[in-house]
């Protein structure tokens, strides 16, 4: 075992943990952060992606021993991390839910965390580049069409759906 | 008290959903996270042999690792685990193995489960299940479906001596609803047009994105289980009759669920293994799978042979089809697996106006991982086929697709029509979705742009691709269910409850996963009790909460679930009517129920439902015999199917020296009746052209010649990305179902049914011109490619 202390969503937590315990089963099993979920097991589909020290990473794809002394955003801090108080989401978050671009919801966390790295990059992306930028998360449900307005309407691009 | 701010219109508004904040703050109820005291895990040990004999299980070294609490074989539980349920069983001489959850003696699909780790953590189990250590007499494997179906090596030998399941047959002469397909296949032969195709649909793998997960605590009167389904209801009576237990000693909870598509429409072996794990340990036990377990071991899709015969005359007015189905079923009959091509069947008819069809399928097992429904479950096959036919038959004629389709479908005048199938069709305006589709695609500016490219012979053609399609929804009338054999009825429930403070409950049967029925149940009822869309709660997807429902599949929620859910309302509405009359001191005939309100007629008089409600929690006041409450139950069954219909159109630039198809542009125009939010049916139509898509160009199951799942994970199982797919243009056309109060039809399936072969006609008809008329699916560049070749070899040899 090893100890490890992680600042999550604003919180340190100081933990001993397996060496080979992946970042993804810290945050739900011993923070019980459990806003972030896990969809597959080849790093492929994104739904895992938080911010580490306000990058995005695919959780499953660190150790949790990686993110010793580190900074870790989770879905669940997200609005909080840019100053956001009660009520009121990330913008990003915001046009996810003005332009319908979830629908039951399980790759949202990861796609949500992965727009706002793209917007922080790139805060005027084209369509193409939202597009190239969410490649690494997997949605089932929306076929990214609306995940694409939202991002681009997030970066104040476009018009929002059902206007 | 409650407000009774009521926006008269709330049917037909973009409401954004109500699902969503708890969904984009990472405050879900997802199974997998549910953590209890004491709580046990599971690890699954699965066959690597498609077919082999087990000679005997060790499991002692599993047994003795750290954290294990114990390891359950079939023989540990082969009294107890009794035959998973197939709920369809198509004709009464259907041939069916046993089908354990954990294998006794014999494994038939790679993937199939034979011993069970149950350990302190997930990680012991897993660790654990790697010791388990499994002697097995591999066994010759039927894994191609034609040599299956052939004779094959034996599937199940011992136990069935055939691979063929079921044979099924629809003839239209014999149903009396059309004439007789030889006569007209023969009249065709002798100067009509006859096509002959054989058209594949390859096996394909649901893919939600939320894993399955169970979790089943045992302690108490009553067991709970916590599923990753889209069928709690179903679901609790079928482990109930499996695990002999009485139903209500067994609540079932999906709580919030991650997409389905029809992949968590069954019962499968792990929620039985995972029940029986918990009453043999006594503790609460869960099992949540990896990807690559939920690509191997939970049920795939279509996997169909299509052979078709159309018999048209030279105007390419079509007389007959006949279609010759081999159904995969691989290895085992799921819940629905056998009736997957049935649903199928009075499809393939589509929207034209055929006088003759016969349709037969063989339903075959395979050594490979059981089939069952996949968002369309049976329509998309039959619109795939038809709408390819329809294509090919335009060239026979010489005449524009969108032309032959004209020629053949139901003018808006003949509705309702009555098809070759016998279903009565009671609306729609294929003229009128096909008009605006065409409009908005811009169709006759890019056929010049072909006809120019073509000339110019650029090594980058476009192509076009037309899909018209209709699809029975809403399923499903009981009695229609019942002359397909099917085990059950196709009703909804719900209950409306006015609560003291003004505010509904309202409790429906079936169980969203994405679909976002919290939001358009609310703007429903809020129209129909005049209340405030705020002011409405949707519960669902726990038995114990709504304790009936035949769950969400075959877009049913809105036709069959919201009519139940107006039924009761309607209920709850005339409850109040004496009460309304006793409180306003009115005759009841005087009053009219209207924006919410009980009042008297012509004048300002008058109550609200929120008022009458706290009146009859109160009690004091009520009128004789009058029982305090304001809440009602109904159950509907619908009358008829609901029949969506609509017209995709496609642009596909296809590079003819890599083979690579990049999507241009695609117009989808949906007529779903009339629609409750536009917003969420975009999305559906939206979510349902991209997995369509999927499968026409990059999606496939794939199985070595061992039998092994070669696309067993993300990496080769080729979900669409965001950088794969484009934006589309989605319009509706309006025509009201006749059959429910809303005059909804459902749109579920729509996109997922139009879209595959509106995208392979695309592909085809960007390099007919060099000799080809058919791609298989999925048209990836390796195939475009090689049929250029072979086309262009062809032609080098016929010159």
């Amino acid at each position: 075992m090893t100890r490890i202390t992680v600042t999550v969503d604003g919180v340190a937590y100081t933990d001993e943990v397996e060496p080979r315990t992946l970042l993804v089963h810290y945050l739900r099993e011993t923070v019980g952060a459990t806003g972030t979920v896990i969809g597959c097991d080849t790093s492929n589909c994104g739904a895992c992606t938080v911010h580490l020290d306000g990058r995005s990473v695919k959780s499953c794809n660190v150790l949790a021993v990686q993110a010793d002394g580190h900074e870790v955003t989770t879905i669940e801090g997200l609005a909080a991390s840019v100053g956001a108080t009660g009520d009121a989401l990330h913008p990003v978050q915001q046009a996810f839910h003005d332009c319908h671009a979830l629908q039951c919801g399980f790759c949202t966390p990861g796609m949500v965390m992965q727009a706002a790295d793209l917007l922080r990059d790139n805060p005027h992306p084209t369509e193409a580049e939202v597009r190239e930028g969410l490649e690494g998360n997997l949605c089932r449900c929306t076929g990214y069409h609306n995940i694409v307005r939202a991002v681009l309407a997030a970066a104040g691009n476009s018009p929002k759906a059902g206007e | 008290m409650t407000t009774t701010t009521t926006t008269p219109s709330e049917v037909g508004a973009s409401r954004r959903r109500k699902e969503d904040r708890r969904l984009l703050t990472g405050r879900t109820k997802w199974t997998d996270n549910l953590r209890l005291p004491g709580m046990l895990h599971l690890a699954m040990v699965r066959s690597p042999f498609a077919h082999a004999r087990i000679v005997s299980i060790d499991t002692s070294a599993a047994r003795a690792a750290a954290g294990v609490h114990t390891v359950l074989t079939g023989a540990d539980v082969k009294d107890s685990q009794g035959s998973l349920p197939c709920a369809w069983p198509i004709t009464p001489d259907q041939k069916a193995p046993a089908h354990p959850a954990i294998a006794v003696d014999r494994v038939a699909f790679a993937g199939e489960i034979v011993a069970v780790v149950v350990a302190r953590s997930a990680a012991a189990a897993r660790d654990a299940a790697e010791l388990v250590d499994v002697d097995y007499d591999e066994l010759p494997a039927v894994l191609d479906l034609k040599a299956a179906a052939a004779g094959g090596p034996l599937a199940h030998p011992g136990e069935l001596d055939s691979n063929v399941s079921a044979l099924w047959v629809f003839d239209s002469a014999e149903a009396g609803t059309g004439g007789d397909v030889e006569a007209e296949i023969a009249m065709a032969r002798e100067g009509g047009i006859l096509l002959e195709r054989e058209y594949r649909q390859q096996r394909l793998i649901p893919a939600f994105m939320e894993p399955r997960s169970v979790v089943c605590d045992p302690t108490g009167e009553q067991t709970v289980l916590w599923s990753a389904t889209q069928i709690p209801h179903i679901l609790r009576l079928m482990l109930a009759l499996t695990a002999g237990m009485p139903e209500s000693k067994l609540r079932v909870i999906a709580p919030d669920v991650g997409g389905g598509f029809g992949g968590k429409l069954q019962v499968t072996p792990e929620e039985l293994i995972t029940l029986l794990a918990a009453r043999h340990t006594g503790k609460p036990c869960k099992w949540t799978e990896t990807r690559s377990e939920s690509l191997l071991s939970a049920h795939h899709g279509r996997d169909q042979w299509q052979k078709l015969t159309l018999a048209a005359d030279r105007n390419g007015q079509v007389k007959a089809l006949k279609v010759q189905l081999l159904a995969d079923m691989g290895a085992y009959l799921g819940l629905v697996t056998p009736g997957v091509p049935i649903l199928g069947a009075f499809m393939y008819n589509a929207i034209y106006t055929f006088p003759a069809y016969r349709f037969e399928c063989t339903n075959v097992f395979t050594n490979k991982t059981w089939t069952d429904a996949y968002r369309g479950a049976g329509r998309p096959e039959a619109t795939f086929a038809i709408e390819r036919l329809m294509d090919e038959l335009a060239v026979e004629v010489g005449c524009d697709p969108l032309e032959i389709r004209e020629r053949n479908w139901i003018r808006h005048e003949q509705f309702p029509f009555t098809s070759v199938c016998g279903l009565e069709y009671d609306s729609g305006n294929y003229e009128a979705a096909t008009a605006k589709a065409k409009e908005l695609f811009g169709y006759d500016a890019l056929r010049a742009e072909q006809a120019a490219r073509r000339a110019a012979g650029d090594p980058v053609q476009l192509g076009l691709g037309v899909s018209t399609y209709t699809e029975m929804c809403g399923l499903a009338p009981s009695r229609v269910l019942g002359s397909l054999s099917y085990g059950a009825g196709g009703w909804e429930h719900a209950s409306v409850r006015m609560l003291p403070t003004g505010k509904v409950e309202v409790v429906t049967g079936s169980s969203a996963h994405g679909q976002g029925h919290e939001t358009a149940w609310s703007q429903i009822v809020a129209d129909k009790l005049g209340v405030a869309f705020e002011d409405v709660e949707v519960l669902h997807g726990d038995t114990q909460i709504s304790p009936k429902g035949m769950d969400t599949y075959g877009s049913r929620s809105l036709v069959v679930g919201a009519q139940a859910m107006l039924k009761a309302a309607d209920k709850v509405i005339e409850k109040a009517k004496p009460l309304a009359a006793h409180v306003l001191e009115a005759n009841p005939e005087d009053l009219e129920f209207t924006g919410g309100r009980w009042q008297v007629r012509g004048t300002d008089a008058g109550t609200t439902l929120g008022e009458l409600a706290l009146a009859t929690f109160a009690a004091h006041d009520l009128p004789e015999g009058m029982e305090p409450s304001l809440d009602a139950d109904a159950t509907y069954d619908p009358v008829n199917f609901s029949f969506p219909h609509g017209t995709h159109l496609c642009a596909v630039e296809v590079d003819t020296e890599t083979g690579a198809t990049r999507m241009r542009s695609y117009v989808a125009v949906d007529d779903v009746g009339n629609l409750v939010n536009p917003l969420i049916v975009e999305g559906q139509v939206h979510g349902g052209i991209v997995q369509g898509v999927a499968q026409a160009l990059w999606e496939e199951a794939v199985h070595d010649d061992s039998g092994t799942l070669v696309s067993g994970s993300f990496v080769d199982y080729t979900l669409p990305t965001a950088a794969d797919t484009i934006s589309f243009v989605t319009a509706n056309t309006v025509s009201p179902s006749t059959t429910n109060d809303l005059g909804a039809k459902g749109v579920g399936e729509a996109g997922c049914i139009a879209s595959t072969p509106a995208v392979v006609n695309a592909v085809v008809d960007a390099v007919r011109h060099l000799g080809i008329c058919d791609i298989p699916m999925p048209c990836t560049p390796a195939r475009v490619w090689s049929a250029i070749q072979r086309a262009q070899a062809e032609r080098g040899e016929a010159r």
